[in-house]
């Protein structure tokens, strides 16, 4: 298609400036042409190619124009309006502010700088969020790079261009039967790169490509131009980043190293929990993998050589199914008035939950009010509070066989405790909230909102409520057995 | 125009009204009926006064191979064979009249619709009653429909189950298994072939009953599944003293 000139109309849609001129598509700046105001400012994609001509880039933004009228919330730019594709494919969509993580990368280049462990983190969960967010809608985004990820300035990411994407719902249209390699070479998932498409770690794998960019100035695969080097990242493991940027701390190399692992059942199994561990960096389990600086053995690699060269295509569950098998769950445990019965029945609930869910993560909450914590009074300061919290979290969890189960202990100050665990869960992904049920105020409950009642109404996921087992009960309260 | 695909009936009438509600709730326009609208079920009478009222009102009704084994000239053969297939089918022939019979004798194989063509089996060879069970089968019915340039969607049954075949980037058919209720997007620059599953005898595990909606002006394919009451349909078959098996095939689905 030829480029609109500025002042003409489409469709309603008065053409303003173009914002960018890129292989695929034009962009421009677009206003309604009543001079209705817009409820945001609006851009509009208009593809080089129509539909008519078959040419292979135009399937991308059939797809694309697809998912957009599809996918919701605020990590997708929002949708106004679409043309027909085969007579005038355009696309009308929110125009977000802020700028691409691919600005970012070259501003630190440009002044040799590079962004701080902790900015890394937290540009890498906002991108994880947003990347859990298309995955929950059952879709996968394949093309995530620094180009297709915008920061708004409220510090939430929103992903673009969703020409790659597949939605599991709808037929793949850059599917094929010969499962080419569909994606952008530094990025792309060692198994897309065998035709792969649909598997949601394939995202996570790229957001550790960019983690890696962020911290080290470097791409971990190069930008291959060859199948053979396209291939490379199905047996090898990318150089360590503390070898290239020795000062980066040891958490930081783990959650790479893990989002870029070959095999995708070695990486996060979902975004979410990607994101939870770089929101909370101090809990981050360091292994070998996080300390060394050696880069993996020689004989290692011709391994995984071996195995790679006989790699094939594989189809994927449903991404939305596929992540609610690997939900974090969440316990609220008690530290005061709280009898052993319910300590203990939730350990058992919390181990029923787990049992069937291998991969799930653990995050062990309590929440104490403020005042408990006093900034003059040593023993009152806020950390060593929080550490006997801690503790005593540790020590409630001990039974539990955590084996094959990330978990981490969280003490939250907050005088209204149902609403600090809501926004905990919101603000964490959890998938499931276990509590106690607090069933001795039951018959009070049409008239006093209680906090499990008030969790429960409130929660973004399921709550399950635990009732105490009877035979702790009774023997909490010995004076009433001998009375009877 | 919103077009309600409803094949494979098998005089299950509970299930054809269920779907029809379903239909005539979402706006359909047009109802197609792809064959098979007897055999198995205790409503062969029933289903076909409701068939002929929607042909009498526009509707499109196809000749399925259920419709040529009730007919005299097929019921020797069918007999002989000693199928369960074979009793319904005798005493389907008895329930109807000679005038419905004739009816369903001379309905046609194919309907065409603008750029929709209807067909109960494959349209490479409608009178064969090949199955389209696979990619290679739906390239052959989707290209020998295609044969006409004004053709862009093949819509059929017979298989019973719902199956939607399209071209990815290759040159071969892809088969996409759609998830019940949602619409998906076929643009008609796009050639489509899909089977719409069975409305009266589904057999994947699952007894509620299968149809499909296709909106034209939307190019969008809904594949439906819509709850009835089977087990009322099930006690039907047996009131009427067919086989044990068809009511119980009813009640699980399979």
């Amino acid at each position: 298609m030829t480029r609109l000139q500025a002042g003409s109309e489409i469709d309603g849609f008065s053409i303003g400036p173009c914002l960018h001129a890129g292989g695929m598509a034009h962009i421009y700046e677009v206003t309604y042409a009543d001079q209705r105001p817009a409820p945001f400012p609006m851009v509009m994609k208009v593809p080089r190619m129509r539909a008519g001509d078959g040419a292979e880039n135009i399937v991308g933004f059939e797809v694309e124009h697809q998912l957009l009228q599809v996918l919701h919330g605020r990590h997708v730019p929002r949708f106004v309006a679409a043309g027909d594709l085969a007579s005038l494919p355009y696309l009308v969509m929110e125009h977000v502010p802020g700028q691409t993580l691919q600005h970012v990368l070259d501003q630190h280049t440009e002044a040799h700088t590079r962004p701080s462990a902790d900015e890394i983190a937290k540009l890498g969960a906002a991108i994880a969020r947003a990347a859990h967010s298309l995955h929950q809608q059952n879709t996968c985004h394949l093309d995530i790079k620094p180009a297709n990820v915008l920061l708004h300035p409220d510090g939430h990411a929103v992903l673009l261009d969703f020409g790659l994407s597949c939605h599991a719902h709808y037929p793949d249209l850059l599917a094929e039967e010969l499962r080419k390699a569909v994606g952008s070479p530094p990025w792309i998932a060692p198994e897309q790169v065998v035709g792969v498409r649909g598997d949601p770690r394939s995202d996570v794998f790229a957001i550790g490509v960019m983690l890696y960019e962020l911290a080290t100035g470097e791409l971990p695969f190069g930008n291959p131009t060859t199948d053979g080097g396209m291939r490379q990242r199905l047996w090898m493991d990318p150089a360590p980043p503390r070898r290239l940027r020795p000062e980066l701390p040891e958490w930081l190399q783990e959650v790479v190293l893990r989002c870029l692992a070959s095999e995708a059942a070695q990486r996060y199994p979902s975004a979410a929990h990607l994101a939870f561990d770089l929101e909370n960096t101090d809990q981050i389990q360091i292994t070998a993998r996080g300390q060394q600086v050696m880069g993996t053995p020689f004989f290692t690699h011709v391994k995984r050589w071996l195995k790679a060269a006989g790699m094939h295509y594989q189809p994927s569950p449903l991404p939305s199914q596929q992540i609610e098998e690997v939900p974090i769950v969440m316990v609220a445990v008690p530290h005061q008035d709280v009898s052993d019965a319910t300590l203990y029945s939730l350990r058992q609930a919390v181990a029923r939950s787990l049992g069937i869910r291998p991969g799930a993560r653990l995050a062990v909450v309590t929440v104490i009010s403020p005042n408990q914590t006093s900034a003059s009074e040593s023993d009152k300061s806020e950390t060593s509070v929080h550490r006997q919290y801690l503790t005593m979290l540790r020590q409630w969890a001990q039974p539990l066989d955590l084996d094959g189960h990330q978990t981490s202990y969280h003490v939250l100050e907050a005088s209204d405790v149902a609403t600090a665990l809501v926004r905990y869960a919101e603000g964490n992904q959890v998938s499931m909230i276990v509590m106690g049920a607090a069933t001795r105020g039951l018959h009070m409950q049409r008239f006093v909102a209680t906090v499990p009642i008030k969790v429960a109404m409130e929660a973004p996921c399921s709550v399950i409520l635990v009732k105490s087992t009877l035979p702790f009960e009774q023997l909490s309260e010995p004076a009433q057995l001998t009375d009877r | 125009m919103k077009y309600a695909l409803l094949s494979d009936i098998h005089s299950n009438l509970h299930a054809f009204e269920a779907c029809l509600d379903h239909a005539q709730k979402h706006g359909v326009d047009r109802i197609a009926v792809l064959g098979d609208l007897v055999g198995y079920g205790a409503f062969p009478t029933e289903v076909v006064t409701r068939c002929q009222e929607i042909a009498h009102s526009g509707g499109i009704v196809l000749r399925g191979n259920h419709e040529e084994l009730i007919q005299s000239h097929s019921l020797n053969s069918v007999l002989a064979s000693q199928s369960l297939g074979g009793q319904t089918a005798e005493w389907t022939h008895e329930q109807l009249s000679p005038a419905q019979r004739f009816w369903l004798e001379i309905l046609p194989l194919t309907a065409q619709d603008d750029a929709l063509l209807f067909v109960h089996a494959s349209a490479d060879a409608p009178e064969r009653w090949r199955y389209v069970e696979d990619e290679r089968i739906a390239a052959l019915s989707l290209d020998a429909a295609c044969a006409n340039p004004d053709v862009h969607y093949v819509f059929g049954g017979h298989v019973h189950h719902q199956s939607l075949y399209y071209r990815g980037t290759g040159r071969q058919l892809m088969a996409f298994k759609p998830t019940a209720g949602v619409p998906i997007p076929t643009p008609k620059h796009r050639r489509w072939i899909a089977t719409v599953g069975s409305v009266g005898q589904p057999r994947d595990g699952n007894p509620r009953a299968m149809y499909a909606v296709f909106d034209s002006a939307a190019a969008k394919l809904t594949f439906h599944r819509v709850a009835y009451d089977h087990m009322a349909a099930a006690r039907s078959i047996r009131q009427a003293g067919l086989p044990e098996f068809f009511a119980q095939r009813l009640e699980t689905g399979r």
